[in-house]
């Protein structure tokens, strides 16, 4: 079962589906909003991509992320350490907010692609892969690790009089994933997911 | 008395289908509507034709990140310790701070991020909504762009956020300076929240619903 029509999400034209050379966009007559893309293989780069994306994670979880020598001395921290340092300084709120778009939500929104689509590479299908998949689509705007490397470097040329500071793998770790995850964007084509749930009803 | 012809574009609602925010399948509506609440068959997203109580929910939020950019701009967003004698900086000292120290790339980068687009983001929405309730059918198509990218940046504006947490994790108790967050920060964030959701509850669409000739503009 494919769609089509389709409607602008912007306007509420609606547009006849038409196939598309591979890596190309359709936009609104109207509005010249984005109406589909055609990317080949989204399921296997997807899934590819957010596997990937989740053993870099692990890697910028567990190993030091930043280090600041002053004085002699090193000072080391890992990626949650601003968190907790927020939440001791009676900022909660504020420390939930960083640690939710800096790495939960990536967490979550990988995990929840993994979950729909390795099952639908192997042809099978788990409970809830709908709200999954739904639960994913909805969180990417709230994924913000580039905004956050952006600010370790805005931070670091803050600091660069007063002591050096010395990146760690996690960071490397996190850098790649910042790169992942956009391509997790790129690639990610809902429309086909969509309909590839449809084929089992 | 010849009828000057018009030309409707066809659209969803119009057409009587849903157009699924969560999918974008298209669902026939029901031809009994009352309240009931319609799911989509495919991914059980509740059905609209437009966002649900669009224009008042945008302009709550709007007012709401509005007041709270107030404080988020006076009050400090850090506070430097260094020697027993403690310097509070807020969102523009810190852009003066890169300014002085020659980092001009740095300093309009975070000027940018924090002042300019909360600033731009807040008067594009309520320009928008105003532009909506007065049913104005002035450049809906650049109005759209308008508010394509105001969606688009708004999150850039979390960059000060995050400075300050890398700040804080860096600079701690046991040296000679100490970093701690201020209240200002708390406000920022606050701000930077609501706008995003201030941005997604604005319906682009009624900004060309009120281009239809006979007002036949859907109700939700």
């Amino acid at each position: 079962m494919t769609q089509t029509l389709i409607a602008c999400h912007e306007c509420d034209l609606l547009h006849r589906v038409q196939p598309l050379p591979k890596k190309s966009k359709a936009r609104c007559r109207r509005c010249g909003a984005l109406l589909y893309v055609h990317f080949p293989k989204t399921i296997d780069r997807s899934l590819a991509l957010a596997i990937t994306g989740l053993v870099l994670l692990v890697i910028a979880n567990i190993y030091p992320f930043l280090s600041l020598e002053s004085q002699g001395t090193v000072l080391e921290t890992t990626l949650i350490t601003g968190t907790i340092i927020l939440s001791q300084q009676s900022m909660a709120g504020v420390a939930i907010l960083v640690l939710l778009t800096s790495m939960l939500i990536p967490c979550i929104l990988l995990g929840a692609l993994v979950y729909v689509l390795w099952p639908m590479k192997l042809g099978h299908r788990l409970p809830a892969n709908r709200r999954a998949f739904r639960l994913a689509l909805t969180l990417r705007p709230w994924s913000m690790t580039e905004i956050f490397l952006l600010g370790i470097l805005v931070s670091v040329v803050k600091l660069s009089k007063m002591a050096t500071i010395i990146p760690g793998t996690a960071l490397f770790s996190f850098l790649a994933l910042v790169f992942v995850l956009a391509a997790v964007n790129t690639f990610l084509v809902p429309i086909t997911i969509w309909e590839k749930m449809d084929e089992w009803r | 008395m010849a009828m000057t012809r018009v030309h409707v574009d066809p659209t969803a609602a119009r057409s009587g289908l849903f157009n699924c925010h969560g999918c974008s399948l298209l669902v026939r509506r029901p031809s009994v509507v009352g309240r009931v609440h319609v799911r989509c068959p495919r991914c059980g997203a509740l059905l609209h034709l437009r966002k649900p109580n669009s224009i008042a929910r945008t302009w709550a939020l709007l007012i709401a990140a509005t007041i709270f950019y107030i404080p988020a701009n006076l009050l400090p967003v850090t506070i430097t310790t260094y020697l027993g004698s403690t310097q509070p900086d807020t969102i523009m000292s810190g852009v003066i701070f890169f300014m002085q120290t020659g980092s001009w790339g740095i300093a309009l980068i975070i000027f940018v991020a924090s002042i300019v687009v909360p600033i731009a983001k807040l008067i594009a929405l309520g320009g928008l909504l105003l532009s909506v309730q007065r049913r104005s059918r002035w450049r809906p198509e650049e109005r759209t762009r308008l508010y394509r990218i105001t969606e688009l940046v708004g999150r850039w504006s979390m960059l000060d956020v995050f400075v300050v947490t890398v700040l804080v994790a860096l600079v701690r108790l046991g040296y000679l300076t100490t970093i701690e967050a201020g209240p200002g920060v708390v406000y920022f964030a606050a701000v930077v929240v609501i706008s995003m959701i201030a941005a997604m509850t604005f319906d682009p669409r009624l900004i060309w619903d009120a281009l239809e000739k006979n007002d036949e503009s859907p109700a939700h």
